[in-house]
């Protein structure tokens, strides 16, 4: 109970500062939002989408509840929403989930949003990247929304990161819309290289339209707790969604995932893989619901989630779940919990590789498939530089603006 | 020098080497013979320190150092190389990246630095040329698919980057067809040098033919029961091991 009254005690008290610092399509949804935190609170674990997460605990600590707007010079194709196309800023808020509460709280207290658009037949030269830095001398509750909106024929790559320059405790609550136009070819990339400290809740929405692709790549390299949610809506026949995802943790790192692919018309496909590699303490969590609705024939749908626990203290909760309610449909789930393969441990050992070296190789083995199936040729290099230098325990804190040069 | 001593092992409680000496002096080939089950992986197991065998009695030194107390990483760094009877496969893993694994610990090991990009990848050509080893399958992750023929042909591929000073083939000629054997067969004493020894654990004459052994143990139920020059695998090769086996009765 408390965890809410923190929250909405100081959306009244600065409700006024909120509404005047922000744009009349944010302030739209603001009352509404209030009222839906308001009633519904956190989520429980009975949640279904929340089984594997600790949101009232994960919400109560009282940091500083930063408002502040975006700030620092946007990316070609970014924007402040206040300075977005009409129709464009006029999206905010109309892809998510509004009824849950995470996105709720988003909504009532965000006071901007960075706007990603790409307009009809455009392909931008370069991949846009955005920087999230969380910095600052004290600990801090930090809200972020991202819309990004790719018209008709529009591609692109974008390219996300979450890192933090300050040992701080931070808590982020970050919510991601995508709205694809038809025949729009959007690769996403969602890397987060913070620290034990943060607590990150990061919540993407997509809705495709008629023959669009996506294909969105989560990466843990390092953080403290994290839980992503993926909801994506095949909205548009012949769309294809592909949703990668990797996970790197050890010590008491906490990484839940938690994906919807919903199909909602005939032939669409998705294929899912999640890949997990942990050690130490460390837990994680998989939940991917692949749903079916009635008329969506021809639906093609692979999702596997395969983990490797490299000790026995290190915990993995795997979900996948498949609800079709059509024929004519071809789909496979699968999920797979290994340990490290002794017998590989030892081949390596008797060429020379010291016992440390050789678990690294395999651990890094294991993700390699997830970081290989990246599209974007020069990221991939970089990755897997990123990962060696993770699982040796060499990534500093700001390793991440490698991937931003 | 490998020196073995009243060797006993044992694997999950039952013993399977009872009492085993073997000496192979350096620059010397040693066949190992014997039936299914004898215990010859086993005894080349215990030798670079598989964690599933357990030592219960003897020892076994390699040029006066205790190996028995090394980790199976040392003993490789010290020059001690097995070509598995089953290789392992190991996905996500390239062979590049795997053998510059290798190299650099052995070069940590003499003191060296690691050997530079272009270097490596050179000798990495060299060295495939020896077994006639296909570029395709240094480009994949370590065994991966590949065929049982071109497992052992890797095995010897991976010795002649890493150039041991012992090698201990098990069964390297089984699964490789008659051409096969004859290059890795080549491939192997192209790559020996005076000093570089090896046991040869092998059912049959022909790979014996190539190496020339210079002398043939016959291992029967966890011990070596027969030890002769080379006529003896040629005697084995048409005879068995029966009148080895009646001999001991
Ligand atoms: N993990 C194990 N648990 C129990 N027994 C084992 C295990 N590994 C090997 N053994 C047994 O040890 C004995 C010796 O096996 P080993 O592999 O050393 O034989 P080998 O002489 O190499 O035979 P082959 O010629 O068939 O390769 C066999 O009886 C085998 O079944
Ligand atoms: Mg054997």
């Amino acid at each position: 109970m408390q965890a809410i009254k923190q929250y909405t005690d100081f959306y009244n008290e600065v409700r006024d500062v909120i509404f005047e610092r922000s744009t009349s399509e944010m302030n739209a949804q603001r009352e509404q939002a209030f009222r839906t935190f308001s009633t519904k609170g956190f989520p429980t674990k009975k949640a279904e989408r929340y089984r594997y997460a600790s949101v009232e605990a994960d919400f109560a600590p009282n940091f500083g509840i930063q408002l502040s707007p975006l700030g620092g010079k946007l990316p070609p194709y970014c924007f402040r929403i206040a300075e977005a196309e009409p129709r464009v800023r006029a999206l905010y808020n109309k892809v998510a989930d509004t009824d849950d509460s995470i996105v709720a709280l988003s909504a009532m207290l965000s006071v901007d949003t960075l706007v990603v658009h790409v307009p009809r037949c455009e392909r931008p030269e370069h991949p846009i990247q955005i920087s999230n830095l969380l910095r600052g001398d004290r600990d801090a509750m930090v809200c972020r929304r991202i819309l990004i909106v790719m018209d008709e024929q529009a591609q692109a790559d974008v390219i996300i990161t979450d890192r933090a320059a300050s040992q701080n405790r931070f808590l982020t609550n970050q919510v991601i819309e995508v709205v694809m136009g038809d025949d729009a070819h959007l690769s996403l990339y969602d890397i987060e290289e913070t620290h034990l400290l943060c607590t990150r809740y990061n919540s993407v929405f997509v809705h495709q339209g008629r023959n669009s692709s996506l294909h969105h790549t989560s990466l843990t390299l390092f953080n403290g707790h994290t839980r992503n949610r993926l909801d994506v809506v095949l909205a548009g026949e012949g769309s294809e969604v592909t949703a990668n995802g990797c996970v790197i943790a050890d010590k008491m790192q906490h990484v839940d995932n938690n994906t919807l692919i919903d199909h909602r018309v005939p032939r669409c496909q998705s294929s899912e893989l999640y890949k997990y590699v942990l050690d130490d303490s460390s837990v994680g969590a998989f939940a991917g619901k692949v749903l079916v609705r009635e008329g969506a024939q021809k639906t093609l749908s692979k999702e596997t989630n395969a983990n490797l626990c490299a000790t026995s203290s290190a915990r993995m909760y795997s979900q996948p779940m498949l609800e079709i309610y059509a024929d004519d449909v071809q789909c496979s789930h699968g999920s797979t919990v290994g340990q490290m393969d002794e017998s590989a441990l030892f081949y390596m050992r008797q060429r020379g590789i010291d016992e440390k070296e050789a678990r690294l190789l395999l651990k890094a083995a294991f993700i390699t498939e997830v970081i290989e199936s990246i599209p974007l040729e020069s990221l991939r290099d970089r990755l897997h530089v990123l990962v060696d230098k993770r699982m040796r325990g060499e990534l500093s804190k700001c390793e991440g603006c490698k991937l931003c040069q | 020098m490998l020196q073995i001593s009243n060797l006993h092992a044992s694997i999950g409680g039952k013993e399977i080497l009872k009492g085993i000496d073997l000496t192979v002096k350096d620059g010397e080939v040693h066949a190992l013979m014997g039936l299914n089950g004898a215990g010859k992986s086993t005894l080349s197991g215990v030798i670079v320190g598989h964690p599933a065998y357990e030592v219960t009695q003897g020892s076994i030194t390699w040029d006066g150092k205790d190996l028995l107390s090394l980790k199976p990483e040392e003993r490789a760094n010290e020059g001690i190389f097995l070509s598995f009877q089953q290789p392992v496969e190991i996905p996500g893993v390239s062979m590049v990246n795997f053998m510059r694994a290798a190299l650099n610990a052995r070069r940590k090991h003499q003191g060296l630095d690691p050997l530079p990009a272009a270097e490596f990848l050179k000798l990495m050509r060299e060295k495939r040329k020896i077994v006639e080893l296909d570029s395709k399958l240094t480009s994949r992750s370590v065994n991966e698919g590949f065929s049982g023929g071109e497992k052992k042909r890797n095995e010897i591929f991976q010795m002649a980057m890493l150039e041991p000073r012992l090698a201990i083939l098990d069964e390297t000629d089984s699964g490789l067809d008659v051409d096969a054997l004859r290059i890795v067969a080549e491939g192997f004493n192209k790559l020996r040098t005076p000093q570089t020894s090896a046991i040869v654990i092998t059912h049959y004459q022909r790979l014996l033919d190539y190496l020339r052994p210079d002398t043939v143990h016959v291992l029967i139920d966890g011990r070596i029961v027969k030890t002769g020059g080379p006529e003896l695998a040629a005697e084995i090769e048409s005879r068995g091991f029966d009148w080895i086996v009646k001999g001991m009765e």
